[in-house]
């Protein structure tokens, strides 16, 4: 079942960035691609604990800051060591400038 | 494309095996490695306590990828002439191509026979399991190993005492103004550093140092650098000269032979350098793969470094070198990043420190940088105003 849960504004994330968004004890990763749209991962890399959102957006790619580890983050895959275990996904949906991530 | 042979399951070799298959190698792979475990990361090994054995890659992901990984099996020599590899239980394996992936070994010089070095799993059970209060911890040596050591044992309330022979830790490595950053970190967790000090002997309850004092220790581990490991490369006749000696392919002296990440000594730059590095064991993986099935690319990536003290991280992009010209550039909390420009303005080297995370992006678009050879304006790199990815693509365009 949906669970829509508004994460930020769109202002709030510059185009070819990301931002981390907190909720409920867990860590979001909310995404702006260079094509003007929003995407959302989990927030915490898959190889070891590194917050994503200090991490580098270059096209659809999330770096992970600490051995930068790849993403694409539209559809959470590992891109190749020292990853290889994919990123979790969630759906978006932006109404009336804000953003909404599903975490039914 | 016939059998391809690895020697060493380290970072690099298992990195090598996986990318023969991504790239399409459809011939047998043997990955031989003589440590009796599942491939592993080295790099948590002085920073995490209690050890836990983390793999590079899952067992099952061997199998689907038909790399046949021989563990506990040593490799002896190499016949070239008959292009065999002879391991120590008496079989011995075909190749058509051969890569040496035999990283390096701890060092120990004369008079630290009784010090414990960290280099293997193994090692780190010996000696993070003794860690705790109470005890008394030397360690010779103040590089990037031994200081991370040292910042993990004062997590376990052990009494720590560094001893280096330089006036300065990590000198090798990192700039000054980081160095000092280091040191004045380890001071203020407790540990009590000794700079610009020799060790004549490590005892059994201690060292003896160049300047007549003793220092007591229950545990002393020597943290000294690391040695190629070339024996193999030597006695099969090939080029070694302080790492096993390869061209911009990675191909070593002789072109059926391959070698790369710490055992190799390969050109940057203009010159031959040998490195202690996680990145590059993979990167030269991946090349070397590549490089075995016909790539005829060179291997120009710049060295990236990373190390975790306390809740401090540095990262260093290129070779620094105190010569250049250098650019500071403050960043929120005491993290700064040192850019180096050489004589033609080009970016040559970052490094930075800062806690956590805080310096990664930068010295990740540094890192961009120095691979396109860009001239950046210094006072833009100076300004901690000025977005490093807006000044990329400008530089670029
Ligand atoms: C404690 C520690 C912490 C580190 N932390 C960092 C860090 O923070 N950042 C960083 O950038 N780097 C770090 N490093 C360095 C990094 O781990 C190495 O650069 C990397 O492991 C090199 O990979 P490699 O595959 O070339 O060599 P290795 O990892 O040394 O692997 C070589 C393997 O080959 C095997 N072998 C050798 N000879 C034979 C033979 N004849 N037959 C069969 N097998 C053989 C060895 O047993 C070994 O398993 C650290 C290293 C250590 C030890
Ligand atoms: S923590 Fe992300 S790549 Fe290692």
């Amino acid at each position: 079942m949906a669970r829509w849960v508004e994460a930020c504004g769109v202002e709030d994330v510059d185009e070819e960035d990301l931002i981390r968004f907190d909720h409920e004890g867990r860590t979001y990763a909310i995404y702006r691609s260079p094509d003007d749209e929003f995407y959302a991962t989990d927030g915490i890399c898959t190889h070891e604990h590194a917050f994503l959102s200090d991490g580098l957006v270059m096209d659809y790619i999330i770096e992970c800051p600490k051995h930068n580890g790849r993403f694409d983050y539209r559809t959470g895959e590992a891109k190749g060591a020292p990853v290889c275990v994919n990123l979790r996904t969630y759906p978006v949906k932006v109404e009336d400038g804000r953003v909404f991530i599903d975490l039914g | 494309m016939g059998d391809i042979v690895i020697i060493g399951a380290g970072e690099c070799g298992v990195r090598a095996a996986f990318a023969l298959r991504e790239a399409g190698h459809d011939g047998a792979i043997l990955l031989v490695g003589e440590e009796p475990h599942l491939p592993y990361e080295r790099p948590p090994l002085s920073k995490n306590c209690p050890v836990a054995a983390k793999p590079i890659a899952e067992e099952a992901r061997y199998a689907q990828a038909q790399i046949e990984l021989l563990q506990a099996s040593r490799a002896e020599a190499i016949d070239r002439a008959a292009k065999r590899v002879h391991l120590a239980d008496g079989r011995s394996l075909v190749y058509d191509k051969l890569l040496l992936a035999t990283g390096a070994r701890a060092r120990r010089f004369p008079g630290m026979e009784a010090a414990l070095t960290l280099r293997s799993l193994d090692d780190a059970h010996a000696i993070l399991e003794a860690l705790g209060p109470g005890l008394k911890l030397a360690i010779v040596g103040g590089g990037f190993i031994g200081l991370e050591l040292a910042a993990t044992a004062r997590g376990r309330g052990a009494a720590v005492t560094v001893i280096e022979a330089a006036p300065r830790p990590m000198a090798r490595i990192v700039p000054g103004e980081i160095a000092e950053a280091v040191a004045a970190r380890h001071r203020a967790a407790g540990v009590e550093l000794i700079l610009g000090t020799g060790v004549t002997q490590v005892r059994e309850d201690g060292v003896a140092l160049s300047d007549g004092r003793t220092i007591d220790a229950d545990m002393v581990v020597a943290g000294v650098g690391a040695a190629p490991e070339t024996r193999l490369a030597e006695a099969a006749g090939l080029k070694v000269d302080n790492g096993i000696l390869v061209d911009g392919r990675l191909a070593t002296s002789d072109p059926h032979i391959f070698a790369a990440g710490d055992c190799c000594r390969f050109p940057f730059d203009g010159r031959l350098v040998r490195l202690e590095s996680w990145r590059a064991a993979q990167d030269q993986g991946t090349h070397a793969a590549r490089a075995m099935l016909g790539s005829q690319e060179r291997y120009a990536s710049p060295p990236w470094f990373w190390s975790d003290q306390y809740d401090l991280t540095l990262q260093v992009a290129g070779l620094p070198d105190p010569a250049r010209t250098h650019v500071r550039r403050a960043l929120g909390d005491g993290a700064f990043v040192l850019f180096e420009l050489d004589d033609a303005g080009r970016l040559a080297a970052a490094s930075g420190i800062g806690i956590g995370n805080a310096v990664a992006k930068d010295i990740r678009l540094a890192e961009m940088m120095i691979e396109k050879g860009l001239r950046p304006d210094p006072a833009r790199l100076a300004d901690p105003a000025v977005n490093l990815k807006t000044l990329l693509k400008e530089e670029t365009a």
